[in-house]
């Protein structure tokens, strides 16, 4: 696995919209790569007859029926908002393009 | 913004190869969405809602809600990959594809990446100019619509600029089918046509199975056109570009030209085309520049935890399949037969995008002829004057109601034309349109013998003539009756009670 660094770690979180100073990449590279050398650990035991998991719990095709059930009022969906017009939740001006 | 410079699109034809790509998302019509017991606003029952009602804590992406699939939407998706000739995956899983966008409040999307539903398919297509192509479907896999933003603020409404931005979750997790194709090659001249006809064969489709209300106009089918062009004889595809917000048919159409035109300009000078989407626009038939095309690793896809594999049945599959309409060309023979109608006739329907329009045009009680004459005439005809495609104008219910009156003697053919205005211009229903705009025949032979005696008196020398049998001389009378009854007036009854007037 290849090694993370300072400016893959400046992208994600420009990915993220989280503003970091060059002292928290820094730290947070150094911190990413111990995270990546533990989880590698994982490709010691994963050998080419162990199937990936898919799922912790080995269950398959849970569905629910296709009937409406209970909705939120538009006061309930709206409470947490920090900021709405009373019918749709205000968020500042957009920067970038919708996906 | 400068207008971008274009070639002539035979002369890019010259130089140029064309390639084209489409993605098309389908809103399926479940009673509720994706993941969540939410009403879904694309099934026609929950159209009509105020914002943010038709939400639960999963289209918000509440701490501590989780998504469950909603099985029915399954079964739709398994439907159309199968009527798509595709191979139906095994197994099949959700994945997250992260964003951080406020359409969708989790900040990813949930959808398929690595193990879509349906794989390795194809649809035949058939062009106006008689041609016939296959399409060749790389993949159709199912996710969730996302939220409506609404910009607010700053001088152009659009993005850049805005203040402020209103955000709907009611769309939020709307399930939705995308169907990819594989680089569609060999359409050479006709790739704009092919990529309006693939749509509307899609559109056909997933009508035919009834998943979708399949309206254009309302994003219930929604086209990506990537477009790439290659210099004759190289082998390596070009560069492409996709086209975002295309949302009719005509549009499809003439943003694939556009494209075409836009990129062959750049390649003959020797620039350079820039990977990125592009946003269509409607009133100026121009595209403008969007992001640049994200890396599929900027979504960081992974496997969605919350969800569970979907392992088909073969039973189920089996089931699906059995139940699936005949496949597209032979249903068009049938019709056609079925309809009498000569070759001219159904070429007219199939061509102008509206087989399915006819088909529930007759479904819904009027007769083939009726059906036909509308959506291919008037409908069209307007259609086209305005820009928009027919489908848009009225509801093939609308046009049956509007048959059965004409057929019960209450409009004429000319009242009916006001009357598809009126409906055009959402005004309501056709029978609502007659009673608002007091435009129904009038049937009282009072009013209209009346009318008669009036026109016959001032003009003696007709009345003259009819009476020495030159019985076409009443056209001048008839005329003259039409005109007092502002066209409100069979003319062959109007006829009948001029000559027998005339006669007393």
């Amino acid at each position: 696995m290849s090694e993370i660094n300072a400016e893959q770690v400046a992208h994600l979180a420009n990915l993220a919209r989280i503003a970091l100073t060059d002292e928290e990449i820094e730290h947070l590279t150094k911190e990413l790569a111990q995270i990546m050398h533990a989880v590698e650990q994982v490709s010691e035991v994963a050998t080419p007859d162990v199937p990936p998991t898919n799922h912790p719990i080995p269950l398959k095709n849970v569905f629910r029926d296709d009937v409406v059930g209970h909705t939120l009022t538009v006061d309930e969906a709206l409470s947490g908002a920090p900021e709405s017009d009373g019918s749709r939740f205000v968020v500042s001006a957009i920067l970038g393009e919708e996906q | 913004m400068a207008r971008a410079e274009l070639m002539d699109f035979d002369a890019a034809l010259e130089l140029f190869e064309p390639v084209i790509g489409l993605e098309v998302h389908v809103e399926l019509n479940t009673k509720t969405k994706m993941f969540s017991a939410a009403p879904n606003p694309a099934n026609a029952e929950f159209h009509v809602a105020d914002p943010n009602t038709l939400v639960t804590p999963v289209c918000l992406g509440l701490p501590g809600s989780l998504p469950v699939v909603n099985g029915q939407a399954v079964r739709y998706s398994i439907s159309l990959g199968l009527a798509l000739g595709c191979e139906i995956a095994p197994s099949s899983r959700f994945a997250r594809k992260n964003y951080f966008y406020p359409d969708l409040a989790k900040n990813y999307q949930i959808s398929q990446y690595d193990e879509p539903i349906a794989f390795d398919g194809s649809v035949e297509v058939e062009l106006e100019n008689g041609r016939s192509f296959t399409v060749p479907i790389e993949r159709a896999h199912m996710e969730e619509d996302a939220g409506k933003l609404t910009h607010v603020g700053g001088s152009t409404g659009r993005i850049q600029g805005a203040e402020y931005s209103l955000v709907d979750y009611n769309r939020a997790g709307v399930p939705l089918v995308e169907i990819v194709t594989r680089p569609i090659i060999g359409a050479e001249a006709d790739a704009p046509a092919l990529a309006r006809a693939y749509v509307a064969t899609i559109r056909d489709i997933v009508r035919s199975l009834g998943i979708s209300e399949a309206r254009m106009e309302r994003g219930n089918l929604r086209c990506d056109a990537n477009v790439s062009l290659r210099p004759r004889g190289q082998e390596k595809l070009g560069t492409r570009t996709e086209t975002k917000n295309v949302n009719s048919m005509r549009s499809v159409e003439r943003a694939v030209r556009y494209e075409i035109q836009r990129q062959a300009a750049i390649l003959a000078k020797g620039g350079s085309i820039i990977q990125e989407t592009r946003h269509w626009h409607e009133d100026t038939g121009t595209t403008s520049a969007g992001r640049p095309k994200s890396d599929a690793d900027d979504y960081r896809y992974f496997p969605e935890p919350d969800l569970l594999p979907v392992v088909p049945t073969r039973e189920l599959i089996e089931e699906l399949r059995a139940s699936l309409p005949e496949p597209p060309a032979a249903r068009r023979r049938r019709l056609k037969d079925e309809w009498g109608f000569t070759d001219l006739e159904f070429k007219d329907v199939v061509n102008g995008g509206l087989l399915a329009e006819v088909t529930e045009t007759i479904a819904a009680g009027a007769s083939p002829a009726a059906a036909r004459k509308w959506w291919t005439g008037e409908l069209t005809r307007v259609a086209n004057a305005e820009g928009r495609d027919a489908a848009e104008l009225a509801t093939p219910a609308q046009v049956a109601e509007l048959a059965a009156l004409i057929e019960s003697g209450v409009l004429t053919d000319r009242l009916a034309r006001q009357v598809l205005e009126g409906v055009a211009a959402g005004e309501g229903s056709p029978q609502q349109i007659v009673e608002a705009r007091g435009l129904s025949v009038v049937s009282d032979d009072g009013a209209l013998i009346s009318a008669i005696d009036d026109a016959l008196a001032s003009q003696p020398d007709v009345l003259a003539k009819i009476r020495d049998g030159k019985v076409q001389a009443a056209g001048a009378v008839i005329g003259a009756v039409m005109k007092a009854m502002h066209g409100k007036a069979d003319a062959a009854r109007v006829r009948e009670l001029v000559l027998e007037r005339a006669q007393g």
